[in-house]
């Protein structure tokens, strides 16, 4: 069986590819579910919410409530290329005026925020290095996080995010990309075992504007990263990419919502992940709204989900909501599965030993999606930070 | 000189009631230098003798033995079998995503060699069994069986057996499936890999025409999971004219 074959095939399938129909209808459409900058307009979840049904709740209590941020416990460093500027300010009521919070956690994160971090590309500027910025916390700190991203028209950039330490963090990342744009954003995770993360990311993107999103979570006791999508104007593009690598007792959840409205855009979203250990679990849920005035849409997604021990629970579910027949494609693909036996068999029988057999297989898995992010220091990080985890993969009853 | 000593194997798969036994007392010897084909109809175990050598775990030895220059084969884990100098040519290779053919060469040599190949001389033995095997030299950055048309995936193992090395070699039914031209390319590699080393050969097929182009020095006729007959070369001839009915109808 192949990893990447279009059906799944093989023994496991926990809970994957559940048709949003079959299960809860919470609204007639995506497009309706609530948005507020009100704490008090979302009740503290109790894990019965359509989109809270996934994820421990209970353990995410501190980010429910309103409260200060730890400002000691929290370090931001920026590298900033020709071309880009970052700075800091108060939020005001409408922020970059690009997302509002979806649920409780966002709204709690927008209200608590003191600080709103800024980071803007000059129109047309097209900087050879990546901005980078680096959040760092330490002993579990409060950190109420609103970063607004702005890419100006026709500019080009990269800019990473990334993520260490040990946090409470809830955070709103609001990303604009005026028309002609090109932004590839990088959020990296690499939190301590103890941090809880929650995060709403809304993307606007302009008239033949790009949005590359790509979002590798590998360390953190929960994250659960929300992307919303919407343009602006046509022929804008979204490509939303995924890498998520869950040990035991990690919870690492994904959501996407991408919402055609405009026509002749396009959405591709491919995330991929792997789960060793005791209580691992992950979860993705891909919507994926067009509506009636999308014509010309063209939209995919994938998710893929490798189990390599027992006791790891991976859940997949992709939602499209058409209400167009004029569209030049909408498709998406699941599948969770187990390793393939077959290939570390081919790999030992040329004398490879198991152990590094395995990391062939699991590296090769992650490096379809890894290699379309095209930045080759950004690939290099996240193979290696892969390789790390794959350090870790402990031995299973193949051995026995 | 080394031989690989095949003595009373018997080897069972499970099945949905119960297990089913395939192999029922494998008796063969190969030695360096020999070419030995075994011949036989489908479902007679020959690919089960491949994979039962190569160490899949699907096949499970019940009794008897084999030893590679006196050591315990069955006793090593496959990637061991493979350092020890056996080498399987899959009938199926498998896909492995994400690995390119060069980096999957190279992890391979290492592995066997314990050592990594020096860099300038194996990128020129890569390049060359390439060139000989009519590959395109783009082919080492796709990505390991992935897309590769039935040809494709052949001269993939030829060319893993001559950069590889392997002290025995085992091609399971590697002219299934090919065209002529393929067949002649495939074939031209394995006598350039017999010619330059000596290695022993155990050629499983269900047809003779490979035999045109490979010369056996033994022929062995597999039936019902036993080696029926054995002779030399003129018995693949005879083999050629008559087909496998004889030895399938009941005595």
């Amino acid at each position: 069986m192949s990893l990447l074959a279009d059906k799944t095939q093989g023994p496991v399938l926990v809970g994957a590819h559940t048709d949003s129909g079959a299960a809860f209808v919470p609204d007639q459409s995506r497009a309706e579910r609530k948005r507020s900058y009100a704490v008090a307009d979302f009740t503290v979840p109790n894990g019965r919410e359509e989109d809270w049904r996934f994820t421990p709740v209970d353990r995410l209590r501190p980010l429910f409530e309103v409260g200060p941020d730890d400002r000691d416990g929290v370090t931001v460093t920026a590298d900033t290329p020709d071309g880009v500027t970052v700075s800091h300010g108060t939020p005001g009521s409408v922020g970059l005026g690009v997302g509002i919070p979806a649920d409780r956690a966002s709204a709690v994160a927008w209200e608590s925020a003191s600080v709103m971090t800024s980071l803007a590309v000059a129109p047309g500027a097209a900087p050879a290095e990546p901005a980078v910025l680096r959040v760092t916390g330490h002993d579990k700190a409060r950190l109420n996080g609103h970063l607004a991203i702005s890419a100006g028209a026709h500019s080009r950039s990269v800019v990473v995010v990334a993520h260490a330490g040990s946090v409470r963090c809830g955070a709103n990342v609001e990303i604009d990309v005026e028309d002609g744009a090109e932004l590839t954003l990088v959020s990296v995770q690499e939190w301590d075992d103890d941090s809880l993360h929650v995060a709403q990311h809304d993307a606007r993107i302009g008239r033949d504007a790009s949005l590359r999103h790509i979002v590798v979570t590998l360390g953190g006791a929960i994250v659960r990263i929300s992307t919303n999508v919407l343009y602006s104007g046509t022929g804008g593009s979204f490509e939303g990419l995924g890498v998520y690598f869950a040990d035991a007792g990690q919870h690492l959840e994904h959501r996407l919502f991408v919402d055609h409205e405009p026509p002749n855009c396009r959405s591709d979203v491919a995330y991929k992940g792997a789960l060793q250990g005791d209580g691992a679990h992950t979860v993705w849920v891909g919507d994926v709204l067009i509506r009636a005035s999308a014509g010309g849409t063209n939209t995919y997604e994938l998710n893929r989900n490798l189990v390599l021990t027992d006791g790891a629970r991976a859940d997949s579910v992709p939602n499209l909501e058409i209400e167009t027949g004029q569209i030049e494609g909408a498709g998406h693909a699941s599948a969770t599965g187990r390793f393939d036996d077959e290939q570390l068999f081919y790999l030992q029988a040329r004398g490879i030993p198991e152990d590094t057999a395995r990391r062939l297989v699991v590296r090769g898995f992650f490096a379809s999606i890894v290699q379309r992010i095209g930045v080759p220091e950004i690939v290099e990080r996240i193979m290696a930070a892969i390789d790390r985890e794959l350090g870790a993969t402990p031995q299973t009853e193949a051995d026995g | 000189m080394s031989t690989l000593e095949i003595s009373g194997l018997h080897v069972s798969v499970e099945v949905e009631d119960g297990s089913k036994e395939i192999l029922r007392g494998v008796d063969l010897t190969v030695r360096s230098g020999e070419t030995h084909a075994i011949m036989g109809p489908n479902g007679s175990g020959k690919s089960t003798l491949a994979y039962s050598l190569a160490g899949h775990p699907r096949y499970r030895v019940t009794s008897g033995s084999v030893t590679l220059d006196g050591e315990d084969v069955l006793a090593m884990s496959v990637d061991e079998r493979a350092r020890a100098g056996l080498f399987l040519a899959m009938q199926y290779p498998v896909e492995v995503p994400g690995v390119t053919v060069s980096n999957f060469l190279r992890t391979a040599k290492t592995a066997i060699d314990g050592q990594s190949p020096k860099l300038r001389t194996w990128v020129k033995d890569v390049k060359g069994a390439m060139a000989n095997l009519r590959m395109d030299p783009e082919f080492a950055e796709r990505n390991v069986n992935e897309g590769f048309s039935g040809g494709e995936k052949k001269r993939h193992e030829i060319l893993q057996m001559e950069l590889l090395r392997p002290k025995i070699a085992i091609l399971d039914e590697t002219d299934s499936g090919l065209d002529v031209d393929a067949l002649r390319i495939v074939s031209e590699g394995v006598n350039r890999v017999k010619a330059t080393s000596d290695v022993g050969l155990l050629l499983i097929t269900h047809y003779t025409r490979i035999l045109r182009y490979i010369t056996p020095d033994f022929v062995h006729v597999f039936v019902d999971g036993r080696i029926a007959e054995e002779g030399g070369p003129e018995l693949a001839d005879r083999l050629e004219d008559e087909g496998y009915d004889r030895f399938l109808t009941p005595a």
